[in-house]
């Protein structure tokens, strides 16, 4: 006697159900396998399996050879344009060439040992800020005074005061990965505070603080980046007062750190909205007020969840300093780009873009690397 | 005891009969309520008097450099020429027809980059998820390459490559009437005529009817068991229909197949270098964030789930389509929005490359008229609109699909 549920009125409320045992399928094997049999059946285990394998093979194997013939087998290391095209290869002589003017762009050569030091001071700071055994408010203040120092020594001045001893150069004789750096490390050193006043205003009680922080964050997370370069090149000239002058790269800085802000505003948003209930509440019940509260019970925990979050838009930020082409500034890439146009050496746009890319790419995957690391240590805390 | 009583609490039974302590006058300063009204003023006071600054400077200079505000420049003839525009436009049109064009061009972009995207992106994230470990390594390790370089560059790049192409008479030949060259790209397309309607019209009844027996299929597998294959039915409907419309008229439709006359191709469609490489460049570089985030979805699928439709019977492409991909798509489509919406807005990158994009467009009319005010005020209030839509969308969305929770 077959089980009843098959019966056209409960079918109808319970659907197919069926009504026999299936049988028994034979253990998998696979334990028992040596590893070459293992291997085999990794990559050639269905027909399907297969044809992917080769499929990628075959992919490999059109792209590799001509790939690694121009990059490295007829490629020229030394040498000029004229041995370079007779080669036929990849001309990495002319980014030897053109290596120091990516760097330091027209900045005067006698003086590069200023951007020299900048670059250098950037580089111990760096080393020293992703160790978190020196992560601390005392960090912050180095970074602050460092800051102060790159921008002394690169300038010779700080808004207009002169530093004693340098020699002024004016912000459009800078270039190369300087100014690269400048846009990316001051836009987030300025962007972290001004995201975090936002994203406490988007969640602030009082209504006209939060239009105006939500109208803000909307509004520079709507239009594309092009759109503030430009507002910053064509139309705040007309807001200052007539005779006031801001310098051009600064504009831009403005532009950038105002964009970078309102992303992070969103990154901060998350992590407050992640922090639980009762953690506000609590700090409310021992009878904190409103900045105790942020500053003690709230931001640090939200801040350190969304470390990694923060560590993404940053490496987002540093790719679109790039867009600074569009309005004319010496940045890495537009600079790089400049050198395409050298009488001597015409032709090689290709080699500048690969290595350019070379350079984006490795600065880009090694944050993304550290902040996927970071997130594992952060959280070793909350590992059960 | 008892004075630490009435000092702690004046509502305990013994101190009933004590009148109520005078509510204490708390400081203006001190009151939340008016603390936070004054603050509010002051910013509002801020906010005003740097919008009014910033407005009399501006009013003051652009009164000392002779311009003025206004949409007049609109109606006058913009004597530049466009390189590609989906409707006619000749350098003695004005500038507000040069405008729409530059909109059209932004939308004909961002449309079929984000058709493309998906495919290329659902296809790539799918892949990175392959048991195969040399198809997901080679995935991997593009989609590591394209989301560590930025954008601009690699649009530089493919712009470089396809100028270095060689000219329309060496043309790379990659498929039937489809060629390859410094002028871009040209590929075949169906020439238009009226008789092209009844086709379009069986097209959709095949739609239509393959989904009526996708439900049929569905109520007959719920009642006996039995799933037989709907796509058998689908394609002959799909396909056969418009077949059958098209043989009835005796095959009016005819395909435009480019060929080469001279120095270059007429016939078949043609995508600018610009077009190509904008293209190309946006869709590699966003698919490669597509894939991130379906592969994130799929992952975010619980375990459970997959065990138990696989414990249920359910082939490998059932428990895709009726296990995983429904709760993915959950997880997937917010970001995959915000995705298609910096899609958009990279568009605009076009101006570097000389597309016609809306910016560019923008870019060109205020460098002739000096009216960078009013262009760029109408570039950003028009992607302004595109981004807030979507985002008034997705929270539409986001309600109606988030999970009910009890």
């Amino acid at each position: 006697m077959n089980a009843p549920i098959s019966t056209p009125t409960t079918a109808r409320a319970l659907s197919f159900v069926r009504g026999e045992t299936l049988s028994q399928m034979p253990p998998p094997d696979d334990v028992r396998l040596s590893v070459s049999r293992r291997v085999a059946r990794t990559y050639f285990g269905t027909p399907a399996n297969a044809a992917i394998t080769i499929g990628c093979i075959l992919v490999l194997a059109w792209l590799l050879p001509p790939l690694l013939n121009w990059a490295l087998f007829k490629a020229t290391w030394t040498g000029n344009a004229t041995t370079c095209r007779e080669a036929g290869g990849a001309c990495w002589s002319f980014i030897r060439e053109k290596f120091w003017f990516s760097v330091f762009g027209l900045y005067p050569f006698e003086l590069r040992w200023r951007p020299g030091l900048v670059l250098a001071l950037f580089a111990g700071m760096v080393a020293i800020s992703v160790q978190q055994r020196f992560w601390s408010g005392k960090l912050i203040y180095a970074w602050i005074a460092a800051l102060a120092v790159m921008w002394g020594l690169m300038g010779g001045q700080v808004l207009g005061i002169p530093v004693p001893g340098l020699d002024p150069v004016p912000t459009r004789l800078w270039g190369g990965w300087l100014v690269t750096i400048f846009l990316a490390v001051f836009g987030a050193a300025l962007a972290y505070p001004i995201g975090i006043v936002l994203a406490l205003g988007r969640r602030s009680q009082r209504p006209f603080v939060r239009l105006v922080c939500v109208c803000w964050i909307e509004f520079i997370r709507g239009v594309p980046l092009i759109s503030l370069l430009f507002i910053a090149t064509f139309i705040v000239p007309l807001f200052m007062p007539t005779g006031v002058e801001l310098d051009r790269l600064i504009r831009a800085q403005i532009a950038f750190i105002m964009f970078a802000a309102a992303y992070m505003a969103e990154v901060f948003r998350g992590g407050l909205q992640a922090i639980p209930k009762g953690q506000y509440e609590g700090a409310d019940s021992i009878g904190l007020n409103y900045s105790q509260k942020m500053r003690l019970i709230v931001l640090p925990q939200a801040l350190k969840i969304t470390i990694p979050a923060q560590v993404n838009t940053f490496i987002g930020m540093f790719k679109d300093t790039t867009l600074v082409l569009i309005i004319g500034i010496f940045d890495f890439f537009t600079t790089l780009r400049s050198s395409l146009g050298d009488a001597n050496w015409l032709g090689f746009a290709t080699e500048a873009y690969v290595y350019a890319a070379a350079v984006y790419f490795v600065c880009c995957y090694a944050m993304s690397q550290y902040s996927q690391r970071l997130e594992i240590t952060l959280n070793e805390g909350q590992r059960r | 005891m008892p004075i630490a009583m009435s000092t702690l609490d004046a509502s305990t039974p013994d101190a009933s009969s004590r009148p109520l302590p005078e509510p204490t006058r708390t400081a203006l300063w001190n009151d939340p309520v008016k603390r936070g009204i004054v603050l509010q003023l002051l910013l509002a006071a801020f906010v005003l008097s740097v919008i009014w600054t910033a407005y009399g400077n501006m009013r003051a200079n652009m009164s000392a450099r002779g311009l003025v505000f206004g949409w007049d420049y609109l109606a006058r003839p913009a004597n530049f020429a466009i390189g590609e525009a989906l409707i006619p436009f000749s350098a003695q049109d004005n500038y507000g027809r040069a405008l729409v064009v530059g909109i059209l061009n932004t939308i004909k972009i961002a449309v079929v980059g984000i058709m493309l995207t998906t495919f290329l992106g659902i296809a790539l994230g799918v892949m990175r998820l392959s048991s195969n470990p040399l198809l997901a390594r080679l995935v991997s390790g593009y989609i590591e390459v394209v989301r560590n370089t930025p954008l601009l560059l690699q649009l530089f790049l493919w712009y470089a490559i396809i100028n270095s192409l060689p000219g329309p008479r060496q043309a790379v030949h990659f498929g039937p009437g489809m060629y390859l060259s410094n002028r871009g790209m040209k590929v075949p397309w169906l020439e238009w005529s009226p008789a092209l309607w009844p086709m379009i019209w069986a097209l959709v009844a095949g739609i239509i009817g393959s989904i009526i027996a996708s439900r049929m299929l569905a109520r007959r597998r719920g009642a006996t068991g039995e799933a037989p294959p709907l796509w058998p039915i689908a394609t002959g409907l799909i396909l056969g229909l418009p077949f059958l419309a098209s043989a009835a008229q005796g095959f009016p439709a005819t395909l435009s197949i480019p060929v080469l006359q001279g120095f270059n191709f007429s016939g078949g469609i043609e995508l600018s270098p610009e077009f190509a490489a904008l293209l190309t460049g946006l869709v590699l570089y966003t698919a490669a964030f597509v894939a991130e985030i379906v592969r994130g979805g799929i992952q975010s699928v619980y375990k459970g789930q997959w065990e138990a439709a696989r414990s249920l019977g359910l082939s490998s492409g059932q428990l895709m389509r009726l296990v995983i991909l429904p709760q993915a798509l959950r997880v997937i489509i917010p970001p995959l929005t915000s995705q298609y919406l910096n899609l958009t807005k990279n568009s605009s990158l076009a101006v570097a490359i000389g597309y016609p994009d809306l910016v560019h467009i923008s870019n060109t009319t205020m460098n002739q008229t000096g009216r960078a005010v009013e262009a760029i005020l109408v570039f950003a209030s028009i992607y302004l609109t595109i981004s807030l839509l979507t985002s008034a969308f997705m929270n539409w969305y986001n309600a109606r699909v988030a999970i009910m929770e009890r």
